[in-house]
């Protein structure tokens, strides 16, 4: 196996096989491989797609060939793993669910779309059911190991698109954020892991959990990567109602324009948020001073409302979900149950087909909906998202960039809080703000807490990720980390 | 005796609910096309068979239309109007959820003038909101099994059709006035063109709320009245409804909030219970569309392109062409036939261009059951017809036959005059007869001749006969009464 | 709190079987969660307008134009239980 080969960022492998030293088939080939050696441990796939890989690498190689390199979009020859979230046509697409286990979508999400129609897949990433979890523990089909630790969780929902990158089984993936899913397991996996402003990045065929809050994201091995796979899956939908008409800026041309005058500001309320261990505050303080260095000018940020956010949006999110998930009825597509009336078959087919925290959040959803709570718990979680997205108003008037802790801790034990939703929830405390605003948000690795990575966020107003990636790559140049294939 | 008495002591109470295609060439919010009679399951993509991950994006003509409608209907367009979901499991509805609007509809506060036979009644229009249809349940069973199961089948073609809905007050007084806003909304749609609106296709549904008023002046529990196919049944499943309920007060009962459905067969009204009545729609605005912020400038060109309403247009009838008011509404209440009439009236008395048509040629279009569309009458017809009238060569008895016969075969009037020999008897011909009369009664003729007037008639009958009715009554009685010098 | 009773109520909107054990369970964790959420409660946001989505954009719109529909047999595929060219349930009651 080429070690050296699976050691690149996708960047590097992409200049590589542009200026033909590599190919893309040889790069789909040391993927396939690498899961056949590692997936054993490490379980972030659902489905691998080994023979798609290849046919669509020779594909590349061939355009490659015959068309020299203008042809061929610079991140198309390296292979990608794709969340099981994401519609894949002629590939099944589970969601983690049992329901979806014999699914196969008829059309592909917009976001792969873009990337090109020869995106080089070697599988469908593992994931928490629908999204919904911050450990990968969710999933119908086993949970994903952590590659630093296989004790440990990779983190969620997105666990399986984080797990691969980190153990090398791809050189990057799309997971899919609605309330910290990308950011927190690129913390937990250390790697990057970039929310992208809502809208920026199409819906279209990402299978919904929070309507509202979903944006699909790059988790990559560096912020150059995060960058260019940004670029590839950007842009204006029209199947995509909250698809924004915002021209899509070349993110890698001000990548290295540095960060001197930048303001960055320090989050009081989620430096201080219940949870929040000292290394992972020092950690993110250390990463404001590296910062400062660099040219930045640092400060002190208030967000009023930031703790808010996590009940907001426990409510907002659940709500959202409970309507999402209630196509799944076994009528066109996915499970069906076996009862006389149809009624009937829809209680047995969701009672089977669904895990435990997906029946939690139905319930949860259903309940904040319904006649005589609405006011209450949904009206009420939205006004406080509007003060929230009111709070990163103000801030981006004194500051371009707000840096926080991504969560509170470094990667938990498996087990640990799988039977506690509420120890689980409180894991996003951090991250739900700049999705409840839907702001672009950053996870970066900052260090390491005994021995496992620790990220730290960094946020921008809406539709300023070159700013965000600027200070990312910048933060990322004066840290000490640097990507390591585990296990 | 005492039962009229008492009937009349009920007030009826009687709002209408309407569902309307809008005339959009594809559905709601994706890009299959609208069709009718296809076969099933040939119109679908990800979006109208909700697959995971498809999202919905707005047809703005389906937009256009609703305001349009709106504005037609005197409502006020909102300047910002949120689409919301409702949520209910149902196999017709692929999502779990109806994307609708509940709170922010796109139109609010308007109203018909309605004509009846008691005058004209004003409806209000509380709301007109736009959402989608749900797709099409085929019950087994219902049409004979297939393959031994016992359940549903679905075909998908209809999902997702954009649709109208129009809730009107409680204004109604009558189910005749109930039949009269259901038509009246119907040709006011038709007209400015934003439904075909054609029950048989579905593209028009009517439900009712009826009640009637307790004797303190409130409101009486109501119950939702569905499933009438046709204005007609909803004129007699409303009366059957009111009756239904009028024995249940009578008898000192109480009636039950409910879902009734009317058999048009028996005449009679039934209430359907579904084991699963849980409902609480959970509406919440919808988190994949954004919402509709019209200007005022794009509303007042949806209204400068409006058409003319057929109240405007009655008004014009009215005034340019001196009719009748009943006229005017009968003529305006159908759009292809108030088309038709103004083409007759620009070449012939639009009086009796009228009365030909509002009288003679719709009685014979209600009775086969057809539009003026579908009908072999054109308007030359309609114009020669009156011409030969006018010029007396043919009496106005005569043309209601060659009328008939024009409606069954599409033959020119003249070509049918002719081969008939329907001609007017008048002139010498007419003295000839009326001598062969006088003639034939001399008893008669004598009479008359000495002043007694009441076997004039009797005469008159006798020549009519001899000229199988192709003459003119006056005009024969006046000859008559000339020959026999009185 | 969150009784028995409204778990079942809830759990039937849903339209999600729970055995009794489960809806027990239920009924406690929803009550810890609901409780954990009932911080927002103490804000007073009366005045303050609701969000339903972070993006500021109004009237987005679709032409009214056909667009490639799904096969028949492409839109049969994925169903359980197809029947005569037509998606099929148990009886509906």
């Amino acid at each position: 196996m080429d070690r050296t080969m699976l050691d690149l960022t996708a960047y590097e492998l992409a200049r590589k096989i542009e200026a033909r030293e590599l190919s893309a088939r040889e790069a789909a080939e040391a993927a396939n491989a690498r899961i056949d050696a590692v997936e054993g441990d490490i379980n972030a796939f659902v489905t691998t797609t080994p023979e798609i890989a290849l046919e669509r690498a020779d594909r590349v190689d061939e355009r490659l060939k015959n068309g020299g390199a203008d042809g061929v979009k610079l991140w198309e020859s390296v292979p990608l793993v794709v969340k099981d979230v994401l519609s894949t046509k002629g590939t099944r697409t589970t969601c983690g669910s049992k329901i979806l286990e014999d699914f196969t979508p008829v059309y592909n999400a917009t976001a792969l779309e873009n990337f090109g129609g020869d995106l080089v897949m070697v599988g469908k990433a593992n994931m928490d059911e629908f999204a919904m979890g911050s450990s990968t523990e969710n999933s119908a089909y086993g949970p994903t190991r952590n590659p630093w630790d296989l004790d440990r969780v990779p983190g969620g929902s997105s666990g399986g698109s984080a797990a691969a990158v980190a153990a090398g089984e791809g050189w990057w993936a799309l997971g899919t954020d609605t309330g910290g899913s990308v950011r927190q397991p690129g913390a937990f996996c250390g790697m990057v892991g970039l929310k992208p402003t809502y809208g920026r990045v199409s819906r279209y065929g990402l299978v919904a959990f929070a309507s509202s809050l979903d944006q699909i994201g790059p988790m990559t091995r560096d912020t150059r990567d995060a960058a260019l796979l940004l670029q590839a899956i950007s842009g204006h939908d029209p199947n995509d109602s909250t698809s924004a008409k915002v021209e899509v800026p070349d993110y890698l041309s001000t990548l290295e324009d540095g960060i001197s005058g930048l303001r960055v500001g320090v989050v009081t309320e989620l430096m201080n948020a219940e949870g929040v261990e000292s290394e992972v505050k020092s950690i993110t303080e250390k990463m404001a001073r590296d910062l400062e260095e660099a040219g930045a000018e640092v400060g002190e940020a208030s967000l009023p409302h930031a703790t808010y956010g996590l009940p907001a949006y426990y409510i907002i999110a659940p709500a959202e979900l409970s309507s999402n998930l209630a196509r799944f009825d076994g009528v066109r597509y996915g499970k069906r149950a076996e009862a006389s009336g149809v009624h009937e078959m829809y209680r047995r087919t969701r009672e089977e087909g669904f895990g435990d925290e997906a029946k939690r959040r139905i319930m949860l959803g259903t309940y904040a909906l319904s006649s005589g709570y609405y006011d209450a718990y949904y009206a009420q979680a939205q006004k406080v998202r509007t003060k929230i997205i009111d709070d990163f108003r103000s801030a981006f008037r004194d500051f371009d960039v707000l840096i926080s802790p991504t969560c509170p801790t470094a990667a938990f034990e498996l087990g640990d809080k799988v039977n506690d939703p509420l120890a689980m929830y409180a894991n996003d405390i951090c991250a739900v703000p700049a999705s409840l605003a839907g702001v672009p948000a950053i996870s970066i690795p900052g260090g390491l807490s005994n021995g496992l990575p620790v990220g730290v966020q960094l946020m921008s107003d809406h539709f300023t990720e070159p700013t965000l990636l600027r200070a990312s790559y910048a933060a990322e140049k004066s840290s000490d980390f640097r990507f390591e294939m585990k296990p | 005796m005492a039962e009229t008495k008492e009937k009349q002591t009920y007030q009826a109470v009687i709002g209408l609910e309407f569902h309307v295609h809008l005339a959009t060439r594809t559905k709601m919010f994706c890009g299959c096309r609208v069709t009718y009679g296809d076969p099933p399951n040939t119109h679908t993509c990800p979006v109208c068979l909700g697959h995971p991950g498809a999202l919905p994006v707005l047809n703005e003509k389906a937009i256009e239309l609703g305001a349009m409608a709106g504005i037609a209907l005197n409502c006020e367009v909102a300047d910002h109007a949120v689409f919301a979901r409702k949520n209910y499991f149902y196999p017709d509805l692929p999502k779990g959820y109806q994307i609708s609007q509940f709170d922010e509809p796109i139109c609010v506060g308007g109203h018909i003038d309605v004509p009846t036979s008691d005058g004209t009644v004003r409806v209000g229009i509380t709301r007109l909101h736009l959402e989608e249809d749900a797709a099409k349940n085929v019950h087994v069973g219902e049409s004979g099994r297939m393959h031994g199961s016992t359940g549903s089948l679905i075909d998908f073609n209809r999902g997702g059709t954009p649709l109208m809905e129009i809730v009107t007050e409680p204004d109604i007084p009558t189910p005749e006035a109930a039949r009269a806003t259901a038509n009246q909304l119907k040709a006011i749609l038709q007209a400015i063109g934003v439904s075909e609106a054609d029950m048989e296709k579905g593209q028009l549904r009517c439900d009712a709320n009826v009640s009637i008023r307790n004797l303190d002046g409130s409101f009486g529990t109501k119950t939702e009245l569905k499933n009438m196919n046709s204005f007609r049944f909803v004129e007699k499943g409303i009366a059957a409804e009111l009756e239904r309920q009028r024995e249940i007060i009578e008898e000192r009962g109480r009636i039950e909030q409910a879902t009734m459905h009317y058999d048009p067969n028996k005449d009679e009204v039934y209430s359907l219970r579904s084991k699963e009545e849980a409902h609480d729609y959970r509406y919440f605005p919808e988190p994949d569309l954004l919402p509709l912020e019209l200007s005022r400038e794009w509303i007042e060109d949806k209204k400068n392109r409006l058409p003319e309403l057929p109240a405007e247009m009655k008004k014009r009838f009215v005034e340019s062409y001196g009719l009748s008011d009943y006229d005017a509404g009968v003529l305006t209440a159908d759009r292809d036939l108030a088309a038709f009439y103004e083409e007759v009236a620009e070449n012939a008395d639009p009086k009796q261009s009228a009365n030909w048509i509002s009288g003679d040629l719709r009685a014979l279009l209600n009775e086969e059951g057809i539009e003026i569309s579908d009908s072999k009458v054109g308007p030359k017809h309609m114009i020669e017809l009156i011409s030969l009238v006018e010029t007396d060569t043919v009496s106005r008895s005569a043309a209601r036959t060659v009328l008939e016969h024009v409606f069954e075969s599409g033959d020119a009037p003249s070509s049918i005059v002719e081969r008939d020999g329907l001609a007017q008897t008048g002139g010498d011909e007419l003295d000839g007869v009326v001598e062969a009369v006088i003639a034939d009664n001399p008893d008669e003729a004598e009479r008359v001749r000495g002043g007694d007037k009441k076997v004039v008639g009797f005469l008159v009958g006798q020549i009519m006969k001899a000229t199988r009715g192709n003459a003119d009554g006056g005009q024969a009685r006046e000859r008559l009464l000339e020959k026999l010098g009185s | 709190m969150i009784s028995e009773e409204q778990v079942r109520h809830v759990a039937n909107l849903a339209r999600l079987g729970l055995t009794d054990e489960e809806v027990e369970r239920m009924g406690g964790q929803l009550g810890a969660i609901l409780e954990s959420i009932e911080k927002i409660q103490e804000l007073d946001l009366d005045n303050v307008p609701p969000t339903a989505n972070p993006l500021s954009l109004t009237n987005v719109f679709r032409p009214d134009e056909p667009k490639p529909e799904l096969d028949r047999d492409e839109a049969l595929a994925s169903a359980p239980a197809p029947e005569d060219d037509l998606f099929s349930v148990p009886r509906i009651d």
